[in-house]
């Protein structure tokens, strides 16, 4: 009897959530089928025909089409920026977070919050159409400080990248917290272009960072999944166009592509490095760069610190990095500036940049 | 509230006198959290006012077919549905019939009208945890109403909440040029108006004796 009770009871519960779950399935599979929808990318000839319902992102990853995202869709990071003319709907709450309102006229969307419902129309740079997927394989790892780590990947299909110097790749990172079992994290590449077969990257440990616990887990031999390359920077190739490069943190990779990449195809161009960091246990690359500048008197390097501890032995500059460079730089006439750190350094770089006379399209910069 | 009263007074009931935000102080998160913008609040309210009027009678046939001693005499007979009590799993059960309904509300509204669905946005799936939509049926439950009477109350409940933060949000958007003492700004003060809102809502209590 009191058997009979408890499977009454336990049958009336499974049988409701049965019900409710059935009711839910039957009506997704009904009303959330949108059929099969047509992508138009930059007015091509050729539109994609893809299932619909899904968001636009993920859409156009299964299309091999890689729009960078650093949050794996979640509408936090603002990466995923297309342009949609047609057929996107109304712009969500979640966007406008990241998008100006200028911008939102123009048709500026989150690829992560636009759902494919009906034929869609989407204008993205040319360049993510180049973007591609590598299987990789880890030949190097180490410690640069206590939580910087470099890694080095040989490609292994497709095996050859074709990048510019200061662009950026995506790591595809393991994550049980997301819906797609996986999220995008960028970094800035530090090998030098004229490796087609090899990519290195340069990553400082952030506490409860998926990303960069990832990558400072890797060891020699791990298989790892990117994408890229993505970003806009064009560097002035002119041997006599002087480079100014000003860093802080892991700001330093995309500066290392850059010098490597300039004193081997214009050995003779003016570059300057200003490096901040808080001690001198955050340094790193000290010895290369040093060694860079003694056999290339055209390169000129200077680190400086701003947070020495007692006990600490450090003879060099110290302060913060923009002084120095108010201090130190000269524009010449021909001059491009390349900024990459922390946002208040930018700020404060940004600000000293101005005074001198220099115009926003001479400088690029990469806050994080 | 009781089983004796008209439908219609129970729907005007559950709008002034017993208004379920202000005299019972449920689905207060929401209600302070959406009630900074007047069109955000009344696309919250509607959502709500949908929600409760489905989800009463729902739970009210849910209830009287299954969880109410005795209820199951119709399936397992007389004697043994006499001995099963199921009024225990209330909670568990009414929050799980919530929360497939909103979901199918949101699947059909995403459908059919993509406009209200962006304006509703977050909104409607927020709603599977407003305690003013599971209180709705509880007290449904409690006050022994019948079916027709908790259309009344569901619809009319959801219509108090919807009201209540209505005026609230056209409160605080007087507010906002008003000058408030430092250390009550924002929520502090908000508390303080749904406090003296709550008292001007016991002035109905004279009008419908229920």
């Amino acid at each position: 009897m009191t058997l009979t009770i408890y499977l009454v009871g336990v049958g009336v519960f499974v049988g409701l959530i049965l019900l409710l779950s059935a009711a839910i399935l039957v009506a997704t599979r009904y009303l959330a089928n949108y059929g099969t929808c047509k992508v138009i990318i930059n007015d091509s000839e050729e539109p994609l025909e893809v299932e619909g319902g899904d968001t636009l992102l993920a859409t156009l990853y299964g299309q091999k089409i890689f729009i960078p995202s650093a949050c794996g869709g979640q509408g936090t990071c603002g990466e995923c920026r297309v342009r949609v003319l047609d057929g996107g709907g109304q712009i969500l709450p979640t966007e406008l977070q990241h998008i100006a309102k200028p911008e939102a006229r123009a048709g500026v969307r989150l690829a992560c919050q636009v759902k494919v419902r009906q034929d869609i129309r989407i204008e993205i740079p040319e360049e993510y159409l180049s973007v591609q997927e590598f299987e990789a394989e880890v030949i190097s790892a180490k410690k640069l400080t206590y939580d910087m780590a470099e890694v080095r990947f040989r490609l292994i299909e497709p095996d050859r990248i074709d990048f510019r110097a200061g662009q950026y790749i995506q790591i595809k990172v393991p994550d049980p917290d997301s819906p797609d079992g996986f999220v995008f994290r960028a970094y800035s590449i530090s090998s030098k272009p004229s490796e087609h077969d090899q990519v290195e990257i340069v990553v400082r440990q952030i506490p409860g960072g998926k990303g960069s616990t990832y990558v400072h887990h890797l060891k020699v031999g791990d298989k790892v999944h990117l994408t890229g390359p993505y970003g806009k920077f064009r560097l002035n190739e002119d041997e006599d166009c002087h480079l100014l490069l000003v860093g802080g943190g892991a700001g330093m990779a995309p500066m290392k592509c850059l010098i490597t990449h300039c004193l081997e195809t214009t050995p003779n161009r003016p570059i300057e490095l200003y490096f901040g960091a808080r001690g001198p246990k955050d340094l790193f690359y000290v010895e290369e760069f040093e060694k860079l500048s003694k056999e290339h008197p055209n390169f000129k390097v200077l680190w400086a610190l701003s947070d020495i501890q007692e006990g600490e032995k450090w003879d060099g500059p110290t302060g913060f990095i923009h002084i120095h460079v108010g201090k130190h730089y000269n524009p010449p006439e021909k001059r491009q500036v390349f900024l990459c750190g922390p946002p208040p350094m930018i700020n404060a770089v940004m600000g000293v940049l101005e005074e001198k006379g220099l115009r926003e399209d001479e400088i690029f910069y990469d806050k994080f | 509230m009781s089983n004796h009263v008209n439908p219609l007074l129970i729907l005007v009931a559950s709008i002034l006198t017993n208004n379920i935000l202000l005299v019972y102080f449920l689905g207060m998160c929401s209600f302070i959290a959406v009630s900074k913008r007047i069109d955000t609040a009344a696309g919250l309210g509607a959502a709500v006012i949908f929600v409760l009027t489905f989800t009463a009678p729902l739970n009210w046939l849910l209830d009287h077919y299954f969880l109410q001693d005795g209820a199951m005499a119709w399936l397992l007979g007389k004697d043994l549905a006499s001995k099963i009590h199921l009024g225990i799993f209330r909670l568990v059960f009414f929050i799980a019939v919530i929360a497939a309904f909103v979901q199918l509300v949101e699947l059909v509204v995403e459908r059919f009208s993509p406009t209200l669905y962006y304006a509703l946005g977050i909104f409607l799936p927020l709603i599977t945890v407003n305690c003013a939509i599971l209180g709705g049926s509880l007290f449904m439950v409690e006050w022994k109403l019948s079916f027709v009477r908790s259309v009344a109350y569901g619809f009319g409940a959801g219509a108090g909440w919807a009201l209540a933060i209505l005026l609230m949000a056209g409160l605080r958007k007087r507010m906002r040029i008003a000058l408030v003492p430092r250390g009550l700004e924002g929520m502090g003060i908000t508390m303080i108006v749904t406090g003296v809102m709550a008292m001007a809502f016991m002035a109905f209590n004279g009008i419908i004796p229920v």
